[in-house]
């Protein structure tokens, strides 16, 4: 718990320092945002419908680049060997990788999101607490499979492209779930998404602790 | 293993022979839907296959994971190569009955997407076979990610039904589209038995040729190692 904490007040210096992940993945997630409101511009009646969709598309696709940004510091002069050669559990440093890409989505969306109403013609009203709440399920859901993979893919040789091509069929639940309960969230009450937040929840559970348990066998040489 | 294997061979061509004289000679045509409604026969058979194979990879990378027997992961790269070849026909013969039934080809219905992306999660496992390279990490990975797609199953299946649907069911009479002559049913069974056992024989067959390439691997580095030795 306490090796997870390190290194994750690690990464996180190293983010502050260098401004990386933030900032290329924010502008990158501002320009998605934007090519898909004007791709589809959309009526204020359209609009509760097809935001949830674009926002959680943005979502996957910035999270996807800033999932691999994770174990791409570790890569560098090869530290993920060091990390590994120290002597705590495995599973401390999917804890603290996992937190780490929590908190990076978590800082995009609070820039996507109030960008998402503007642009997308949203009227919030009372649905923030609803919206907030569907996204950080949504969220610990992706990267707890996210994490797990961008530690198989990084070591692979077509990195780039596997992650995504493992990791999008598997988060389905997630974008599907997460679709309907911004959508009921947004439609004025999270009763309606009582299912779809079910899924997500479920989920959330599931692959953090199987990701928890599995990840030892992801980085053991 | 190569008794089984010369067991399963005719076996799968007798039940094989068996399940199209049943399917296109035997078994009465459908009053609704008429002719298109014998690829059923092959359609469900191809389901059952492809998730007996998915779950069959997930058993062998937990059998691998826990022992690191080298059959096990063989077995489990040979199954998911298999599973994709039967997702892939059920994604085939599934819009060729589709289409004059439905009128479309495609539909986001629960299980056809369920069945896509199924298809995409092995397709996925097949690249991460093929772009991890040859060593033991790789049987890892690829262990972990056959464990988690059929977790993923059950998840998969309750979000979808998030979509609406129109699938029949074929086997639970709860739609139209029930079985109603009992030829019909022995016609389905035939054929799913034959579906398995081919695709129990190309799993054999593929384990085997991989033993083999790894067999050939291993002779030609020594082989390189004499070579360089003075």
């Amino acid at each position: 718990m306490r090796a997870a904490l390190v290194i994750l007040r690690k990464d996180l210096r190293i983010e502050w320092r260098t401004k990386e992940s933030l900032s290329s993945y924010g502008v990158l997630g501002v320009l998605l945002l934007v090519v898909f409101a004007f791709a589809h511009d959309p009526t204020p009646t359209e609009a509760p419908r097809l935001a949830p969709a674009v926002l959680w598309v943005t979502i996957v696709f910035t999270g996807m680049l800033g999932i691999q940004r994770a174990f791409a510091v570790e890569r560098e002069q090869d530290c993920m060997a060091g990390l590994l050669g120290a002597p705590i559990d495995p599973a401390a440093v999917y804890l603290a990788k996992l937190v780490g890409t929590l908190l990076l989505l978590a800082a995009m969306q609070v820039v996507l999101v109030p960008l998402a109403i503007v642009l997308l013609r949203l009227d919030l009203g009372g649905a923030l607490p609803g919206v907030v709440l569907v996204l950080v399920l949504g969220d610990l859901g992706f990267a707890s499979l996210g994490t797990l993979f961008a530690a198989v893919a990084m070591r692979t040789r077509a990195r780039e492209v596997l992650l995504p091509v493992l990791l999008l069929p598997l988060v389905v639940p997630v974008v599907i779930a997460g679709v309907k309960a911004t959508q009921a969230a947004l439609a004025g009450g999270l009763a309606d998404g009582a299912e779809a937040l079910r899924v997500l929840a479920v989920f959330d559970l599931v692959f953090t602790v199987a990701g928890w348990l599995l990840f030892q066998y992801v980085v053991q040489d | 293993m190569r008794t089984l294997e010369n067991v399963l061979a005719p076996l799968c061509m007798v039940t094989m022979l068996a399940a199209l004289a049943l399917v296109f000679l035997i078994v009465p045509t459908e009053a609704e839907m008429g002719i298109v409604q014998r690829i059923f026969y092959f359609h469900v058979g191809s389901a059952w296959v492809t998730y007996a194979c998915f779950f069959t990879v997930a058993g062998a990378s937990a059998v691998y994971l826990w022992k690191r027997s080298p059959t096990a992961d063989r077995l489990a790269y040979a199954s998911a190569e298999v599973g994709v070849l039967f997702c892939t026909l059920l994604l085939i013969t599934g819009p060729i009955w589709a289409r004059p039934i439905w009128g479309v080809w495609w539909t986001w219905d629960p299980r056809l997407t369920m069945t896509v992306i199924l298809w995409g999660i092995y397709v996925g496992y097949l690249m991460l076979r093929a772009f991890g390279g040859e060593d033991e990490s790789v049987a890892r990975w690829a262990a972990v990610l056959g464990i988690v797609g059929v977790v993923d199953i059950p998840i998969l299946r309750v979000s979808v039904r998030l979509l609406s649907g129109i699938h029949p069911y074929v086997v639970g009479n709860e739609q139209s589209g029930g079985l109603a002559d009992p030829w019909m049913q022995v016609g389905l069974g035939v054929s799913a038995l034959a579906l398995t056992l081919l695709a129990g024989w190309l799993i054999m067959l593929r384990a085997r040729t991989e033993r083999l390439a790894h067999e050939v691997a291993v002779l030609q580095r020594r082989l390189e190692m004499r070579a360089a030795a003075p």
